[in-house]
């Protein structure tokens, strides 16, 4: 039961940013609304019910599995990925990579110039 | 069994979303043991071997996507339940994500625009159509966002779904080798350049090295899905400037 009522809780929510990013046409996805609905619900709670918690990890140990889907849809698309393979495939992977390693960088450095190193002394990550 | 006995069994198969369902779960798993067998290697990705297994078969049975999807439409659809989800691991790291707010932000709005920009700037570079660049441009954006921009800006949606993947997976593989090589080690900066560069998938493979990566990921995701969103169609306007065609 636990379980059930977790994802149900998951769904609600879910269901209520589809509503109000519909209601308020922005441009931002229903689930990504009801994720910061949800973490302010409990951020209010102050604790994270048993029930959220079970379903949301039982949700997000396999992630990987729910875009299983969208990627065998690049069947639909060989022509095209074919007549333009060059450009897709380089400025994807370089793109990503610049991105990863400028990202990560930008972090760190901002981290380290940003936040003291006293505050609660965790403050640089796992060094 | 005839061969008439069987061709009725294909065509009652085929209409169904049961073998759509049943491959994709039997693929993922048949790919996740063997993502365990080679000791989580990020080379096999499940996502990856899971992906061409599928294909090789739907080609090799000459089934079409669409007939596929309304088997895999049932596990598609649980992306937004578990985008919800994130919101458990990101309170989980809520002190932290305190003390941590303003490098996050920073780097966020850096990692969105580089994402966005430099894959627009390459493909146009390299020779890409308009509409590739535009489908390229949302790329590392979470798919339900990235589509939505894609077809704002004069991409192809469904196009972009595809990239989005290929983004995600090429993220998930190089990630942790990029970060030894560039010697960044704490986990928050890792995590926050996982969720930005390769969203979802990206951050599957963040929760395989550490709960706290894991969650910084989630949440640079979510927080990219709303910059991505909010930037790109201006930096596109901004690149027809700068580098017109």
């Amino acid at each position: 039961m636990q379980f059930l009522n977790g994802i149900t809780l998951l769904l609600v929510y879910q269901l209520i940013g589809e509503v109000t990013v519909r209601l308020a046409g922005v441009p931002i996805p229903g689930p990504v609304l009801g994720m910061v609905m949800l973490f302010i619900t409990l951020w209010i709670r102050g604790q994270t019910p048993e029930s959220v918690e079970q379903a949301s990890s039982a949700l997000l140990s396999h992630l990987s599995l729910l875009f299983v889907p969208a990627g065998v849809g690049m069947m639909a698309h060989f022509n095209r990925i074919a007549d333009e393979w060059i450009p897709i495939a380089l400025s994807l992977l370089l793109s990503t990579v610049i991105t990863m390693v400028a990202t990560a960088l930008i972090m760190q450095l901002t981290t380290r110039w940003l936040v003291k190193p006293g505050a609660g002394g965790e403050g640089r990550g796992n060094e | 069994m005839n061969d008439a006995a069987l061709t009725d069994i294909w065509v009652y198969l085929s209409a169904s979303p049961l073998l759509g369902l049943t491959i994709t779960l039997v693929a993922y798993g048949l790919a996740y043991r063997l993502y365990l067998r080679t000791d989580a290697s990020p080379l096999a990705n499940p996502v990856v071997t899971s992906v061409a297994m599928l294909i090789g078969l739907l080609l090799l049975t000459g089934t079409s996507y669409n007939d596929y999807f309304e088997g895999g439409q049932f596990v598609h659809f649980l992306l937004g339940p578990a985008t919800v989800a994130l919101a458990v691991p990101l309170y989980q790291q809520f002190s932290k994500l305190r003390q941590l707010w303003l490098p996050v932000t920073i780097s966020l709005f850096c990692g969105v625009v580089i994402a966005a920009g430099s894959s627009i700037a390459l493909a146009r570079l390299l020779g890409g159509s308009l509409e590739i660049q535009m489908s390229l441009a949302p790329k590392s954006a979470t798919a339900p966002v990235a589509m939505g921009i894609s077809e704002k800006i004069g991409g192809l949606p469904s196009l972009t779904a595809v990239l989005v993947v290929v983004t995600g997976i090429t993220g998930a593989v190089l990630g942790t080798k990029l970060f030894e090589w560039i010697r960044v080690r704490d986990d928050t900066a890792k995590g926050i350049a996982m969720g930005v560069a390769a969203h979802g998938i990206g951050t599957a493979r963040a929760f395989q090295v550490s709960s706290q990566m894991g969650a910084f990921s989630g949440l640079a995701m979510a927080l990219s899905a709303f910059a991505t969103a909010l930037l790109v169609p201006w930096l596109v306007d901004l690149i027809e400037s700068l580098l017109p065609v």
